[in-house]
């Protein structure tokens, strides 16, 4: 069962010139869509996950709230979803993007890029460290904040599952008011969207957990297996 | 126990920070290598060309935050096998233009597909990454069932790129009268 946002969210005012007017044509999933790019862990250096020190200058950290948010990679049967790579990026926790485009006065940290990577080991589990992202205003004709959040891109093992999502914290009171959020529209997928103080995981007098699973699209009981194995 | 797949949110729109970290100005991330800037190996037999073209918004301006990734069979209509990802690419588009460009190798038709590369597209104000194909002017179209099930011509050459000698246009244009076809796949 998918909860993905419509293409057009109005609200969401870049989705207006940025959706198809036309229906998306249905197309069974052939020997392309079942199969995609994997990746080897030899690609991943010791630091690409922790994105505390990943971009800072030797002895130094980045500034902020100390996290792990680490979970499983699943299919929608929570099969796990082994050796996959997850890619994230986020603004500081000022709420700043290093990227020449982010206007917001809001200073960079010169020891925070925003930028990691990890593969999911056997059991589709990951892990990384970084500071909490800052909540930060955007132009959408409004006074819109985003909620803290961190992006994340997945690659599953075919063609047909690569996602782009985000994830949010359990209790920050702009989940319900921003339009991006919202343009899932059900409270479920949004809960999906949450991540969880995870006590049982926070390191005393180090850092904070959060837990986070991701749910790729499903390998059975779905067109996507039937091809598979039907085929 | 099942569980619902989680929603997608767009990619925004600094996206290139977390996909293509140095082309977004994070010097010598990841060693200063971007991840599937490389088509296949340059010693890949097949015939070798090039693929540019710009990415559009419905009002014709230039999608300048996009990232696009490709996916495609070698040479001898093979994809990659597990644990591989020759025949994956990724692009930014430039910041002025939306424009990319991609050196690779002509793919084989597999079945009754034509030759094709697939094409994923995420960017600001996209909410789910859309999947396109790149077809090619001159080769065995017609049989193709993807082509076949568009029946208005103009639909059904915003799948082609046009030809001229070993380069290949192939333009994308997220709305309006010339919108490409987008696939639910």
């Amino acid at each position: 069962m998918s909860l993905h946002p419509q293409a057009l969210t109005p609200d969401y005012r870049s989705s207006r010139l940025r959706s198809p007017n036309q229906k998306l044509l249905s197309l069974p999933a052939g020997p392309g869509e079942l199969t995609g790019p994997t990746f080897g862990h030899g690609l991943i250096g010791p630091n690409d996950n922790d994105l505390i020190i990943n971009y800072a200058a030797p002895g130094q950290a980045a500034i902020g709230e100390q996290l792990m948010v680490h979970g499983y990679l699943l299919d929608e049967n929570a099969r796990p979803v082994s050796n996959a790579l997850l890619e994230f990026w986020q603004a500081n926790a000022g709420g700043r993007y290093r990227h020449q485009k982010d206007s917001y006065l809001a200073p960079l940290d010169p020891n925070f890029g925003g930028c990691g990577r990890t593969i999911t080991d056997n059991d589709g589990y990951y892990s990384l460290r970084t500071v909490r992202p800052g909540p930060y205003p955007w132009p959408n004709g409004g006074n819109d904040w985003r909620p803290a959040h961190i992006h994340f891109s997945c690659f599953g093992t075919g063609w047909a599952q690569r996602l782009i999502t985000q994830m949010y914290f359990e209790g920050d009171p702009h989940i319900p008011l921003c339009p991006i959020v919202q343009s899932t529209a059900d409270p479920k997928a949004i809960e999906g969207l949450t991540a969880r103080l995870d006590m049982a995981n926070t390191e005393p007098m180090n850092f904070r957990a959060f837990r986070f699973d991701v749910i790729l699209r499903g390998k059975e009981s779905t067109l996507f297996e039937n091809k598979l194995e039907g085929n | 126990m099942a569980r619902s797949q989680s929603a997608s949110q767009t990619a925004g729109p600094y996206v290139h920070i977390g996909c293509t970290p140095n082309f977004a100005g994070l010097e010598n991330m990841y060693g200063g290598h971007e991840l599937g800037a490389e088509m296949f190996s340059s010693d890949a037999v097949g015939t070798w060309m090039t693929v540019t073209g710009q990415i559009f918004d419905g009002d014709g301006m230039p999608v300048t935050d996009a990232m696009l990734e490709f996916w495609q069979t070698d040479a001898s209509g093979r994809y990659a096998p597990h644990g591989g990802s020759e025949g994956w690419g990724r692009r930014a588009v430039d910041a002025e233009e939306a424009r990319y460009k991609l050196r690779t190798i002509l793919p084989a038709g597999l079945g009754c597909e034509a030759p094709h590369i697939k094409v994923w597209i995420v960017a600001r104000g996209i909410n789910l990454g859309l999947h396109t194909r790149i077809y090619f002017d001159g080769q065995d179209n017609w049989q193709d069932p993807v082509l076949a099930a568009i029946d208005d011509p103009v639909r059904k050459s915003s799948l082609i790129a046009t030809r001229d000698g070993d380069h290949y246009t192939f333009d994308i244009h997220l709305q309006g009268d010339y919108e490409t076809v987008f696939l639910n796949v």
